[in-house]
């Protein structure tokens, strides 16, 4: 079918995501304004404005009420979905990278870069039920890997935080003690940046992409290296399908260099794999700019990808998409 | 560790457990041997270090040269003699101050007849050295000069001669064992980043099977030799040749400093190595060196040095830099002669003696460029319009020895000529770029000739369209046809020539013209009847396989910013490959020789991609005809295994893909236990939330309900 061209933004995007139910999807790019769709016919419901630079990373609540945006304005805004109201606002003393809900919706874990001298850190607050009771004290704080944290999320029963970023390592951390637990593999796993990374919907596994060209599936409790789908680009998005064993990988030709060739050149297309085949099945054409954001309704039946190029392309599959047979 | 008295693990445990010694806290590698004791137990890199030679060591005398044979002087002479030394050498170069110096016999205060002069560089003082010993300042005295380190040298060697050691013949490797590959692969060897690799094309099983691959091989590039038997390697020190059975070993070393380019003789006999040397002042001559090494023993044979003028493209033009290779080989594979082309003359030199034929160079005035007959000692030379076009240009063909002109042909209003030789060098086609009348452009014509035919006959052949550009010219290997692109536009046009139309008088005639195709460069297979249109840069890596026996395209493909296209010797496949020309799509394609792409592997830093190139096939001509015609009766056999091999293929494929099925569902169940045993504590995470589908398999089903209701009933009359 058809993509549908979501136009709104003004600058590259940096993030997508879905709300549970999958009717809305929620983006963030580097224009400071994380816009609410319709995941259906993509039509713009509703902007979130007070943000003052780049907005890098969202998550939406369970229930879809709350919106947490993290900036490069160094601050995570709790926003109201309904209202577009700012709820609380977190300040740091350095740009947040990504923030992610816990089970339950009564923690987020974000990052935060090495800014002016400060190392980056991985910081958990407690949301309060309300908000006029939120503080913004934190009940953890890592700090420790070198260079930035792409991505943090939370592992099965929040028991743990799974982290990766520019050091190319993926590290397990345990959230009672903030100790670290486990580290990946220098000679098996990434050899460079990590860029994103998507965990799966049971949090059983998850999938990392890198600037090395590959991605890679990890068990997130033993994080046992599964997988592993090699590119011929570097990798900026990851998605794993919930519905079928697909996994969906976008990235391209760094975008200093966009210009300098042929836009075949580029490799812009969204690529898909065969979880445990590794095979891959296709590819999504479209965007003329890498691919920065991957994220697929949680009903498996859609996927939305964003751009370099400032827009956001909802792809409804077609029926023999989900006929393929490898 | 190779110890001389080994002892076994178990005893050495028992030794430190009689000695009260924990094995486990002791670091192996902490231990230190006394110097000078290895305890009987040798060391690994001893044979690595003595198989190196002793290093040189710089004396720090490099700059100063000894001049002999000087007059024996009194001191009354004395300043006039260092007077006419310091006005020879300070021709040459800059001699230091107090860099002279002329010792003399305290009991005579005679001079001793000779001195010692220290140059700024020691460059200056190789070249003093070159060009004034042999120095007649008068009848008596002719200089003698050495440099100093020489002197120190030769006094060191014993006055008594001692035997050489005469070494055990040690059986060499077997050189040419990868042509007896039982399944007839051709090899290549690829170059991306620091590793050079070599596979098997296993075009059966769709992927490279690896030979050998190493690490910081060579400092620059790699190089088969002509007939596959070597692969070079380039290093700061010189070039080495390898080769072997399965592992490929060092088989000769050839020590050239800096060594830049590297040349083999068609025939495998001699390498030719050159580096040059950009002076640190400009003023300075540019200086080359060339050597020309016996393949096989790793002796040097010959050396030229000089400066760059001297091996540029003759002519009056004077053009800077060189044009690889400088010596162009000659004599067919029994590499007889090699040539390079000097001003105003053509010198030839023999392999036999290594000295110039008939110990002369070959007088041509203005000549600037030649080439050899890739069979025969026939070379071609091409002289350009002289005098405003009072004197022709001219194109003529000498046999070798002898230097006899046997066929000259003039033209008239040239610009510029290219020469093509047919590979079994039975045609040279001459490509002439001629001014139209106004001189303000020019267009193209080929002079044909027939070299084996009595006189040999020359055609003049000019394109439909006589003002169109020629963008590639390429003979058929071993064949009569030819390819050429032309045109203008951004769609050129490509054609095709036989030599062998019109019955007895052979004529050349046009096979056909293929329309608007998006190709600027001509790969023939090396076995003809097939060939590759290209389209390269601009054109982004299109490909037309095309078959000109039958005169159709095979098939079409791409491959996108291809830069380089190579047959294997075989004419069964052709690899398309992006080198690092660019960062994008490194990597390589292999091709059936029909146009189906086999398999493709990706590398970044990708440098270079070549076959291993195979000797001539030992079948006589008849047997190779006998084999064509009865081609059925073989391909059978091969066409089974190529069967067997694709149903073990997919058999592999499916056992595979099993296998990787079963793991993921142990890992799912896994994953699905857990995922119940923790229920009941998510559910608390959620303060009891009941739903505890994580939002993503909610199963809902579709039903479309038809249901029908009677609105109204109204009966009308019809009539």
């Amino acid at each position: 079918m058809r993509p549908i061209l979501m136009k709104g933004h003004e600058r590259p995007l940096t993030f997508l995501k879905y709300n549970r139910e999958g009717d809305l999807l929620f983006s963030c790019a580097k224009d400071h304004t994380p816009t609410v769709w319709f995941a259906d016919d993509g039509e713009r419901l509703g902007t979130y404005r007070g943000h003052n630079g780049a907005v890098w990373c969202c998550d939406v609540s369970r229930d879809s009420t709350r919106l947490v945006t993290g900036s490069a304005d160094q601050s995570v805004k709790l926003w109201d979905v309904q209202t577009g109201t700012q709820l609380y606002t977190f300040n740091f003393n350095s740009p947040a990278r990504s923030v992610d809900f816990s089970v339950g919706d009564k923690l987020v874990v974000i990052t935060t870069d090495p800014f002016m001298g400060n190392p980056s850190t991985i910081q958990v607050k407690r949301i309060a039920r309300d908000p006029a009771d939120q503080t913004s004290d934190s009940v953890l704080t890592i700090k420790g890997p070198q260079g930035r944290i792409n991505r943090a999320v939370w592992g099965p029963l929040n028991k743990t935080i799974i982290s990766a970023g520019e050091d190319s390592i993926i590290r397990i951390w345990d959230t009672e003690t903030g100790n670290l637990l486990k580290e990946s593999d220098k000679e098996t796993g990434h050899q460079k940046t990590i860029s994103s990374l998507h965990m799966s919907a049971d949090k059983s596994h998850f999938l990392t992409g890198s600037a090395d060209k590959s991605a890679k599936l990890w068990d997130a409790r033993s994080l046992t290296l599964l997988k592993t789908y090699q590119m011929d680009r570097p990798v900026n998005a990851v998605a794993i399908s919930p519905l079928v064993d697909h996994v969906v990988i976008g990235g391209g030709q760094e975008a200093v260099n966009v210009t300098m060739t042929d836009r075949r050149a580029g490799k812009f297309e969204a690529k898909f794999y065969h979880k445990i085949l590794q095979d891959e099945i296709g590819g999504v054409k479209g965007h003329f700019g890498p691919i920065n954001a991957l994220a697929f309704n949680p009903d498996g039946r859609s996927f939305s990808s964003g751009g370099e190029d400032g827009y956001v392309r909802l792809h409804h599959f077609d029926p023999d998409y989900f006929s393929i047979r490898m | 560790m190779a110890a001389a008295t080994a002892l076994s693990m178990p005893e050495i445990e028992n030794k430190a457990m009689n000695l009260g010694i924990d094995l486990s806290t002791i670091d192996l590698d902490k231990i230190v041997l006394p110097p000078g004791d290895d305890f009987g137990i040798k060391s690994d890199d001893e044979d690595i270090l003595h198989e190196e030679e002793a290093p040189e060591f710089e004396t720090g005398y490099g700059n100063v040269i000894v001049v002999d044979n000087l007059p024996v002087v009194s001191p009354e002479k004395f300043a006039k003699l260092e007077g006419v030394i310091r006005k020879i050498y300070s021709q040459t170069g800059v001699i230091k101050e107090g860099g002279l110096w002329m010792p003399v016999n305290p009991d005579t205060n005679m001079t001793l007849g000779y001195c010692f002069i220290e140059f700024n560089t020691a460059q200056e003082a190789k070249e003093a050295k070159e060009k004034t010993d042999g120095y007649k300042l008068d009848k008596s005295h002719i200089f003698v000069v050495d440099m100093f380190d020489d002197i120190e040298r030769y006094m060191n060697v014993p006055d008594e001669w001692t035997p050489a050691e005469i070494k055990p013949y040690e059986a060499g490797d077997h050189l040419q064992h990868w042509l007896t590959d039982e399944k007839a692969r051709d090899q290549f060897v690829i170059r991306a980043g620091t590793v050079t690799e070599i596979f098997w094309n296993d075009a059966r099983q769709l992927r490279p099977d690896p030979v050998y691959q190493r690490q910081y091989w060579t400092d620059s590039f790699v190089q088969w030799s002509p007939l596959g038997t070597y692969l070079a390697t380039v290093h700061r020190q010189g070039a080495a040749v390898w080769g072997g059975k399965s592992t490929f070993n060092r088989i000769h070393r050839f020590p050239h400093n800096q060594v830049k380019h590297i040349d083999f003789s068609p025939g495998e006999r001699f390498l030719v190595t050159y580096s040059s040397q950009e002076p640190s002042n400009p003023r300075d001559t540019h200086r080359v060196v060339l050597n020309i090494f016996d393949l096989r023993t790793g002796k040097l044979m010959r050396d030229f040095k000089g400066s760059v003028d001297d091996f540029t493209t003759g002519g009056s033009g004077g053009l800077s830099g060189i044009s690889w290779p400088i010596f162009k080989w000659g004599g067919g594979k029994e590499d007889k002669y090699f040539a390079r082309i000097g001003k105003n003359a053509i010198y030839v030199y023999e392999t036999e003696t290594f000295i110039l034929v008939d110990k002369k160079s070959y007088k041509v005035d203005n000549v600037v460029d030649f080439s050899w007959s890739p069979t025969d000692s026939i070379l071609a030379l091409f002289v350009p319009e002289l005098g405003g076009g009072n004197q022709p240009a001219r194109v003529s063909l000498v046999q070798m020895p002898g230097k006899v002109e046997l066929r000259q042909k003039n033209l008239f209003s040239v610009s510029d000529c290219k020469m093509y030789w047919q590979s079994n060098g039975e045609y040279l086609a001459v490509k002439v770029d001629r001014y139209t009348k106004t001189k303000k452009s020019t267009y193209t014509g080929f002079e044909l000739f027939r070299i084996k035919e009595r006189d040999i006959p020359i055609e003049v052949l000019e394109l439909d369209n006589k003002n169109d550009k020629i963008i590639a010219f390429a003979w058929e290997p071993k064949g009569h046809r030819f390819a050429v692109i032309h045109g203008d536009g951004p769609r050129p046009d490509v054609s095709f020539y036989s030599m062998k139309t019109g019955g007895i008088t052979a004529r050349v005639s046009k096979l056909t013209t293929l329309k608007a195709k998006q190709a600027n460069a001509l790969y023939w297979s090396p076995a003809g009847r097939f060939i590759v249109l290209a389209g390269l840069k601009g054109f982004n890596g299109q490909l037309e396989f095309y078959n000109v026996d039958d005169l159709e395209t095979m098939a079409t493909g791409e491959h996108f910013m291809c830069t380089d296209i190579e047959w294997d010797p075989t004419g069964r496949y052709v690899a398309t490959a992006v080198t690092s020309v660019h960062e994008m799509e490194n990597g390589f394609h292999i091709w059936s020789f029909n146009g189906k792409l086999l398999y493709r592997i990706p590398k970044d830093h990708f440098f270079q991609f070549q076959w291993r190139p195979r000797p001539p096939s030992l079948l006589s001509p008849e047997k190779e005809e006998e084999i064509s015609r009865n081609l059925r009766k073989y391909s059978k056999k091969y066409e089974a295994e190529d069967q067997d091999v694709s149903l073990a293929l997919s058999e592999q494929d499916r056992k595979k893909r099993r296998a990787l099925q079963e793991e993921w569902e142990t890992w799912t169940a896994r994953w699905k236990q857990h995922h119940e045993e923790e229920r009941e504590l998510r559910l608390q995470l959620r303060d009891g939330e009941p739903s505890d589908d994580e939002g993503s398999q909610e199963q809902y089903e579709a039903k479309e309900v038809e249901a029908e209701e009677v609105l109204d009933v109204h009966e009308e009359i019809v009539d």
